[in-house]
């Protein structure tokens, strides 16, 4: 099929690295050969990060790896050594905060993840050992144990499948969450292993597998079995991909499977596609750690400085030692070099305040409670689910309001993974909407020019056609819970557009009943049951892209049913019949149907005999058998009648065609990544309006560069010629790409895997760099970008890519399967959707919501808030500008932290349901926009003003004899608390000013605060401490507030600090008022 | 946070006003309506209180005399230079001449002002023990390593007040004489030495030791003086509330300065007929010359000084109010300007719709 090219195609990319030998239920296979015990890996998953052992050391390190808490570990090992003004105590204390608060939060997320992988590995299997079948859990599965599966379990590890409860000794499988194909696809056992069918006799079997050493690749296996039976003599069987069932996939529609387990653990497939989780750091801390930096190389510069005046002022020797400060014997004696190295150390832990430790604290606890409001919000919840939105990371919030790339997952994100019958056309009536039972084929809403109705008996044919031409098997309703519910009967197959069509059917009153010894049975709108024999069936494949089948009527007449896509049927009608449906054909395309067309033949009784004859010997054609039955099928599929075409709809999720419109008009680029065909995918696209109808596809696929010899000349000359057609588009740098996307044509590219892995896995050529880039030039002049027929890993590779561009652009992924998990890990943001497809990717992502529309108002509306948020959190912090240790320590934490923390908390400068409906808002913060070097340097400026005038404000005041009506004079203890306290007001004034939205709680803690700072004065002041050696700050501020030339001082330089934010935001709204009249 | 979800299972989120950030909140907008009638208001309310505080600092009268020495300055100069370079210098008596023409407004204080003397210095701030000075015997007989040098004596004796702000005491003393008539004779002008200290750190702050048998000296048995004091502590005054770390010169002193250049309260004149202030006639300031000052090339000054109810003489926050008042007063006519060109603006712009 499809897979097998795609095999055929990825072959050789990777070498096979050793070979594994599997002794089928761990018994030596002969007595002459040794048996040497490999040593394979247990069957544990491990996805946490930390053992209760290491986590301590390991948490510790990972933590001072970045940046802020080394810096400030290293400033506490400073204090603490070396003699420095400040109490080791105001560095150490925030620290130990910091770091306690982050080990915490991270040991619980890493004890859920221990939680989650518990699940998983003591889930219990059934394991055949000595004919018995023994209960074990999951995690003990050896290599070389032969397993039992039930029907709707999945595989505890990767099998080679030994025998079914079938006949025939196949299974059906979904794959569902590997790579989001929701179909049933079909594996088989080796022949010779078929009969093994009870548990005694699959103990007796004696075989050994040689197999590769495990590899990511989902689709690849090459391995042999050695059957020894009786005789000596082995029989060797080959082994592929489809003989291996994979772990993380189900079984469906057949009761038992036994199997040998090949790889466990680690080492299958789904766990070798499933990525390390990294801790992801925000495009705001990068920020935060420049401005760090900056900051950093500002208090060294300072540091420097005031070490060289000190030493220069020292130099005259009645300032260096003065008579009435004499240095002790201990200070004379220390080296010259070494005193000045402890100098500048001290100034720089006396200037280090100007690195706020509590920021990390502030900012930790705003992200931290920030999270909650996503996983409060009610729009995110979802009945269908019962559930919210669900955050497993909080650092990420405000990333949410950065993101450049979006890359989807389709099945299950974009649609609802459930298709639905919406209309066909029969001879070119079209048939809309539901019928009402008792008119048969009535139509319908709309009023369509044609809505005349066809002639009756082609009406029947056509439906007969599709209770016919399919594969569905029928099940009694009471197996299965709901999953294509009807009244009496339960429909599965391997692809729901099948069912879609049986159940399209049966609205218009053919039910398709059943097989019964060869016969479909089906009833029609008389209730009379009508029974078909079925003589051959070809199923669909991807290539051929139609299915036929024959079947002898009641009346012995002979038909072959085709059903296919209509570039495959078409060709094969008598062309009079074409014209008239494939008006509807293409319309419905561009609505993003599905569209199948339908055909029939009727053949001679002569014709039969010859064709079945060709056929039969095609089925027992020992290989390429299907090779050889599609050619009979071929051959027979010739001018055959059209009767109509059906139109099925995948169904989208809800509003994912305006979430991908909001987007786009964010000037986000969506890309589709998919592990599906690139046929549903494409319609998807367009259904979603990820294409528009005048976007121009650039297709890079196997279809269109298998036409050549040499793929990769045909790739080379495509590459470039694209490449030449985009930049003829755009000739301007990617900068006025957003603007030129309104008045250019759009581009869509569409690439599938096999030749995604060829342009960046062709890197013995000289040229492969070359592929790359100029791949990349393509995609980022697309508005959107389709990628199909990916394997997780090449979703993840993709993601990489884009991540690693210039300019390094924030990406976001999301997607609901496993196969979306490695991808969701490598971006930026990882999104997971709570769908069908099982919990790994919520699992593993940073955010998780019931559907995919809920990203419109997670970006647009969260992501911006926070966004926003954390900027002016980050800036103020930076803002805020040296003194009594336990003031040092409250300035940041107490006094000026909570209003900012509630500010971050709660602002919102726009309105939520504006940004929801503005997508267009969501620019203006893109690219970090509000935390680069213009907005850093201006409150940096305005924090250095402040400074000045504070000091100097009070440096003034304090020419003076005295400032108090009695004469008694004020000592720098007062004036230190006279300018911590016009800081204390001014910052917190300051946030009041920008504080756009005024809710209790920002009254509370604004004037709070202030209250607080007053009243703790007050008390810090007021009594003699007695753990204090020195009671400095005793009465300093009861005393300051005597004096009323003081009171004058702070009023007027609170006034003067604040006029330039006071300024600002007059003219700003002066000119809001402006633009908006 | 993921317990978020598995606490509340599987419920949907509370529809509080808090919980979906729709909590009800007050827009404010520092509309140009709004703040140019505030920065007119705020510049005429700072151009009033700047001009009351211009007039009341200039109505401080301030009398200055730098007693330091520099040769060819007055009878200080020879002290200055007989106690050049030596620690502690010998003491040494010069007095300052000056006449006042007329009433000289009271209450007049008294202060001295150091200049180039780091009292800021964080070495020098934090040699202090301030659990021996409030008493402590414990701390009496060891005082904290902070004190170094000034920590023990030479002798192996604690230090008792310990540190580098105990022993550089200001040990200058002043006495005013006050010739009435002409060639008449000098009357000493009562200088009230009391109550120049913080009424806390007088009272709570600074206690002596507890007394051992009824004497302050046998309190203090055991410790020696700072090397550079010619008396114990116990014996700064006769005034047994005085005395001792109570002592209010060293209670002053011990509130180290913010600034180089400081002064610090010396003496207020307020008891008899002086209290209403200086009459006029001629006066000398006896001075005990011990203070060296000129190893760091330091500056000693005496100065009178009356007091208004905004402190001393500073003409620094009436000039900064008015200054500000009046930028106020500017930047709101800028803005006015801005604002009504915007506004024509607009209006024309409607006008062309």
């Amino acid at each position: 099929m499809f897979r097998r090219s795609f095999n055929r195609f990825c072959a050789g990319e990777e070498k096979r690295v050793g070979t594994r030998t599997v002794f089928v239920g761990n018994h030596p296979v002969s007595e002459t050969e040794a048996y040497i015990a490999q040593k394979f890996c247990d069957n544990r998953i491990i996805s946490s990060k930390y053992t209760l052992w290491n986590f301590l050391p390991k948490n510790l390190f990972e933590q001072f790896r970045r940046i802020a808490n080394f810096y400030f570990l290293i400033i506490f090992l400073i204090q603490v050594t070396v003699d420095t003004p400040t109490s080791p105590i105001t560095s150490g204390l925030p620290l130990f905060f910091v770091i306690t608060v982050t080990a915490i939060k991270q040991g619980y997320e890493d004890w859920l993840r221990h939680r989650a992988d518990n699940e998983v590995n003591k889930s219990t299997v059934y394991i055949i050992e000595n004919a018995k079948r023994v209960k074990k859990e999951s995690e003990k599965i050896k290599v070389g144990d032969i397993v039992e599966v039930q029907a709707d379990e999945t595989f505890p590890c990767d099998l080679i499948l030994l025998s079914s409860c079938t006949v025939d000794g196949t299974c059906y499988v979904t794959t569902a969450s590997l790579d989001g194909e929701s179909n049933c696809k079909t594996h088989y056992a080796v022949r010779d292993t078929i009969e093994l069918r009870t548990v005694e006799s699959i103990d007796n079997l004696r075989a050994a597998i040689e197999c590769e050493q495990p590899q990511s690749d989902l689709y690849k296996f090459v391995g042999r079995i050695n059957i020894y039976s009786n005789s000596l003599e082995a029989v060797a069987r080959s082994l592929g991909p489809e003989n291996l069932l994979l772990k993380g996939a189900t079984l469906k529609n057949t009761k038992k499977i036994y199997g040998v387990a090949v790889y466990t653990g680690m080492e299958t497939k789904m766990a070798l596609n499933y990525q390390g989780k990294s801790q992801k750091r925000s495009a705001v801390e990068k920020s935060i750690n420049a401005f760090l930096i900056v900051y950093l190389f500002i208090l060294l510069t300072k540091a420097a400085i005031c070490t060289t005046l000190k030493y220069v002022w020292q130099s005259t020797p009645y300032n260096d030692e003065p008579w009435y400060n004499q240095k002790t014997q201990k200070e004379r004696e220390t080296w010259k070099v070494l005193k000045m190295f402890t100098d500048f150390l001290s100034f720089m832990v006396l200037f280090n305040f100007i690195i706020p430790v509590s920021m990390y604290v502030t900012v930790e606890m705003q992200k931290f409670l920030g999270s909650f409001f996503i996983s409060w919000d009610n729009d995110f919840y979802d009945e269908e689910i019962n559930e919210g939105a669900l955050v497993n990371t909080s650092d990420l919030n405000e990333e949410l309001g950065q993101v450049d790339y979006v890359f989807t997952d389709k099945t299950g994100t974009l649609t609802e993974n459930s298709m639905e019958f919406i209309e066909c056309c029969i001879d070119g009536h079209k048939y809309k909407g539901v019928a009402q039972e008792t008119d048969g084929l009535s139509q319908t809403d709309g009023p369509l020019p044609y809505l005349d109705r066809a002639d009756k008996n082609r009406e029947e044919l056509f439906l007969r056609a599709l209770c016919l031409c399919h594969t569905v098997e029928v099940k009694p309703n009471d197996t299965v819970d709901g999953v294509t519910e009807s009244s009496e009967l339960t429909y599965m197959s391997s692809s729901p557009d099948e069912i879609a069509l049986v159940k399209g059917a049966k609205k218009y009153g053919f039910t398709f009943v059943g097989v019964q010894n060869g016969y479909m049975r089906v009833e029609n709108q008389r209730k009379e049951i009508e029974e078909y024999e079925l003589l051959h069936t070809l199923n669909f494949d991807s290539v051929r892209r139609r299915m036929s089948v024959i079947v002898k009527t009641q009346s012995g007449d002979i038909l072959l049913f085709c059903k296919g896509a209509d570039s495959a049927v078409f060709p094969r009608v008598q062309n009079h019949e074409i014209d008239l449906i494939k008006v509807h054909v293409e319309h419905n395309a561009m609505e993003g149907y599905r569209t199948l067309c339908i055909a029939f033949k009727e053949i001679a009784p002569d014709d039969y005999e010859r064709v079945n004859r060709q056929l039969i010997e095609a089925k027992m054609a020992l290989q390429d058998r299907e090779e050889k039955m599609e050619k009979v099928f071929d051959e027979i599929e010739t001018d055959m009648h059209l009767i109509g075409a059906t139109a099925v709809e995948d169904k989208l999720q809800d509003q994912a065609a305006e979430t991908i419109e909001a987007l786009h008009a964010a000037g986000l680029k969506v890309w589709v990544l998919t592990g599906d065909k690139m046929e549903t995918a494409k319609s998807t696209c367009y259904a979603c309006r990820l294409f528009q109808t005048n976007t121009e596809l650039l297709e890079l696929t196997t279809k269109t560069i298998e036409e050549s010899e040499r793929k990769e000349d045909r790739l080379h000359e495509l590459l470039t010629e694209y490449r030449k057609k985009l930049l003829r588009e755009f000739p301007k740098s990617t900068r006025s790409l957003k603007k030129a996307w309104t008045e250019h044509q759009e581009y869509g590219l569409i690439i599938d895997g096999s030749t995604l892995s060829l342009i960046l896995n062709s890197s013995q050529d000289s040229g492969s760099n070359n592929y790359r880039s100029i791949f990349l030039q393509i995609c980022m002049k697309c508005t959107a970008v389709l990628c199909c027929r990916m394997a997780p890993l090449q979703k993840a590779q993709i993601v990489r890519m884009v991540k690693n561009l210039k300019g390094s652009p924030i990406t976001l992924s999301i997607g609901d399967g496993a196969n979306d998990v490695s991808m969701i890990l490598e971006s930026h943001v990882g999104i997971g959707i709570k769908g069908k497809e099982g919990r790994q990717a919520s699992r593993n992502s940073d955010y998780a919501v019931p559907k995919f529309k809920h990203l419109k108002k997670l970006l647009l509306a969260h992501g911006h808030l926070y966004y926003v948020r954390i900027a002016h959190l980050v800036q103020y912090f930076f803002y805020k500008p040296l003194y009594d240790a336990a003031y040092l320590t409250m300035y940041n934490i107490c006094f000026t932290s909570l209003p900012i923390l509630a500010y971050s908390l709660l602002e919102q400068h726009i309105n939520i349901d504006t940004l929801t409906s503005d997508p267009r808002l969501y620019m203006k913060i893109s690219g970090n926009a509000m935390l680069q070097l213009g907005p850093f340097l201006y409150w940096t400026f305005l924090a250095a003003f402040e400074g000045t005038v504070f000091f100097f404000g009070t440096y003034f005041l304090f020419q003076t004899t005295s400032l108090d009506e009695n004469g008694k004079v004020y000592g720098n203890w007062t004036f230190g608390t006279i300018i911590f306290t016009i800081l204390v007001f001014t910052v917190t004034l300051k946030l009041a000013l920008d504080t756009r939205f005024w809710t209790w709680i920002n009254h509370l803690v604004i004037w709070g605060s202030l209250a607080f700072y007053v009243f703790f004065s007050f008390f810090w002041g007021g009594i003699i401490w007695p753990f204090l050696k020195q009671q400095r700050m005793y009465f300093i501020f009861a005393q300051m507030l005597s004096s009323v030339s003081i009171w004058l001082t702070i009023i007027l330089l609170i006034f003067v600090s604040l006029s330039p934010e006071m300024l600002r935001i007059v003219l700003r709204s002066v000119r809001r008022r402006k633009s908006e009249s | 946070m993921t317990w978020s979800a598995t606490a509340r299972g599987a419920h949907q989120p509370d529809n509080t006003a808090f919980t979906q950030q729709r909590l009800p909140a007050w827009h404010p907008l520092l509309s140009a309506s709004i703040a140019l009638p505030l920065f007119f208001c705020a510049g005429l309310a700072f151009i009033g209180l700047g001009l009351g505080l211009y007039y009341s600092s200039n109505g401080i009268k301030e009398l200055a005399y730098d007693y330091t020495g520099d040769p060819g300055t007055g009878n200080c100069s020879v002290c200055a230079t007989a106690g050049q370079g030596r620690a502690p210098p010998p003491p040494c008596s010069c007095a300052w001449y000056f006449s006042l023409p007329e009433l000289f407004q009271g209450p007049v204080y008294l202060y001295y002002e150091l200049t180039n003397f780091y009292q800021n210095n964080r070495r020098y701030g934090v040699s202090r023990d301030d659990s021996q000075l409030s008493g402590l015997p414990s701390s009496l007989r060891h005082p904290v390593n902070e004190c170094a040098p000034y920590q023990y004596s030479a002798a192996g004796l604690p230090i008792a007040p310990c540190g580098a702000i105990a022993n550089s005491l200001f040990n200058d003393s002043f006495s005013l004489w006050h010739q009435r008539q002409p060639n008449g004779p000098y009357v000493e002008v009562p200088l009230d030495r009391t109550g120049i200290a913080w009424w806390t750190d007088y009272h709570v702050k600074f206690r002596n030791p507890p007394l051992v048998n009824g004497s302050l000296a046998l309190a203090f048995r055991g410790t020696a003086p700072p090397p550079n004091w010619h008396r114990p502590v116990y014996e700064l005054s006769p005034d047994p509330n005085n005395t001792g770390f109570i002592n209010q010169d060293f209670v002053v002193w011990m509130r180290t300065a913010a600034l180089p250049t400081f002064r610090k309260l010396y003496a207020r004149i307020r008891q008899g007929n002086y209290s209403a202030g200086l009459p006029r006639g001629a006066y000398r300031v006896n001075i005990t010359y011990n203070y060296p000052v000129r190893a760091f090339s330091g500056h000693k000054r005496l100065i009178f000084s009356s007091i208004s109810w905004m402190g001393g003489k500073n003409p620094f926050l009436g000039i900064a109010y008015l200054l500000v008042g009046s930028l106020c007063i500017f930047v709101g006519f800028v803005m006015l300007v801005v604002y009504i060109r915007y506004q024509d603006q607009n209006e024309d712009e409607e006008d062309d719709e």
